[in-house]
């Protein structure tokens, strides 16, 4: 009985890690894209009025998961694990999808220093846009405010997505995957701030490979759980040992891919 | 605000959808496997299995369906 007990915590914190280790990875990703724009707009604009509209979208957003995640706990487990699961796994799977076949070579990957020089070119091109219309040493300035809050709130929204989602499953995971968002953004904005340049070398495709893997197990897991369907082998007794087995399950099959698909491109351009 | 509402909403739609057959096939898996696989008798324990082979399954013919066309 005690080692069952034991067990059954080792799960449970086993569970909560996974969810904090997720939150982590993909609110990682969200926050490096929003730091190369706010640096852009920072170097060139100056920095109070980008960094004001960083702090105002937090704000927002910390206001959504305040509201949100407490809300989901009114309604009942097995449907909001079907709702969110489903939306999961199309988060998930697009992401692996799309690590894939990146890893293969068939897209782009994506190029922070690019944005970087784009969106610093864009806020040069824009002109001052200060409420006095002086120099940018001046005034407020509206329009770096604005870029800063557009892209920490656009892609903050990801983010809170992705904790809600993460947290819907359980008690105790919504605080499991907010600590692993905020983990991210302190992890990103601490780099941002020694080293005044994009994180290009944070390997994003990889990382994004992980997170599909992690996400498109979690959903699957919470889909099939909302449906109340089981599991084989020792997860039909503990249904929570299915979740790692699932997220292997698509690793294996997401790392078989990446070489067919290369192989693939190749024999229709001999084809063609 | 309305440029401002509408470009949140085209980044909510993008979290989910980039390939319109696949985010669809995804959903009607899903809503397949939920409503029938139950009624299919094969054993509660398979249910769960079945939905991830369906789904790997998608990713599959997904991948090697855009890795055919892209050269």
């Amino acid at each position: 009985m005690a080692t069952g007990l034991v067990g059954l915590g080792q799960l449970e914190t086993a569970r909560m890690g996974t969810t904090l280790v997720a939150a982590f990875l993909a609110s990682l990703v969200e926050c490096v894209e929003a730091l190369t724009v706010v640096l852009a707009v920072g170097s060139v604009r100056g920095w109070s009025s980008p960094l004001a509209g960083v702090a105002a979208a937090l704000a927002v957003l910390a206001g959504l998961v305040a509201a949100l995640g407490p809300a989901l706990a009114r309604i009942p487990l097995h449907l909001v694990q079907l709702v969110v699961g489903a939306m999961i796994l199309l988060f998930g799977m697009r992401w692996l999808r799309k690590a894939i076949l990146r890893a293969a070579g068939l897209i782009p990957l994506h190029d922070e220093q690019a944005a970087f020089a784009k969106n610093a070119a864009a806020m040069r091109d824009a002109g001052t846009g200060h409420v006095s219309g002086g120099p940018v040493s001046g005034g407020p300035d509206k329009l770096a405010f604005a870029a800063a809050f557009n892209i920490v709130m656009l892609e903050g929204t990801e983010v809170v997505f992705i904790v809600i989602a993460l947290g819907a499953g359980g008690s105790g995971l919504l605080l499991a995957a907010a600590l692993g968002a905020l983990a991210a953004l302190v992890a990103v904005a601490g780099l941002g701030f020694a080293l005044h340049q994009p994180l290009a070398r944070v390997p994003e495709n990889t990382l994004k490979f992980v997170v599909g893997v992690l996400l498109s197990g979690f959903g699957t897991f919470w889909v099939g759980e909302g449906a109340g369907f089981a599991w084989p082998g020792p997860a039909l007794a503990n249904p929570d040992l299915a979740i790692p087995c699932l997220m292997a399950a698509y690793l294996a099959l997401a790392l078989c891919l990446v070489p067919m698909c290369r192989g693939r491109a190749r024999a229709a351009t001999v084809e063609g | 605000m309305a440029n401002w509402v509408r470009s949140i909403g085209r980044e909510l739609l993008g979290l989910f959808v980039d390939d319109g057959s696949y985010a669809a096939a995804i959903l009607v898996w899903v809503g397949l496997a939920v409503v029938a696989l139950p009624r299919l008798g094969l054993g509660a324990r398979w249910d769960g299995p079945v939905l991830f082979a369906g789904l790997a399954a998608i990713l599959i013919q997904s991948v090697l369906r855009f890795a055919r066309r892209s050269r």
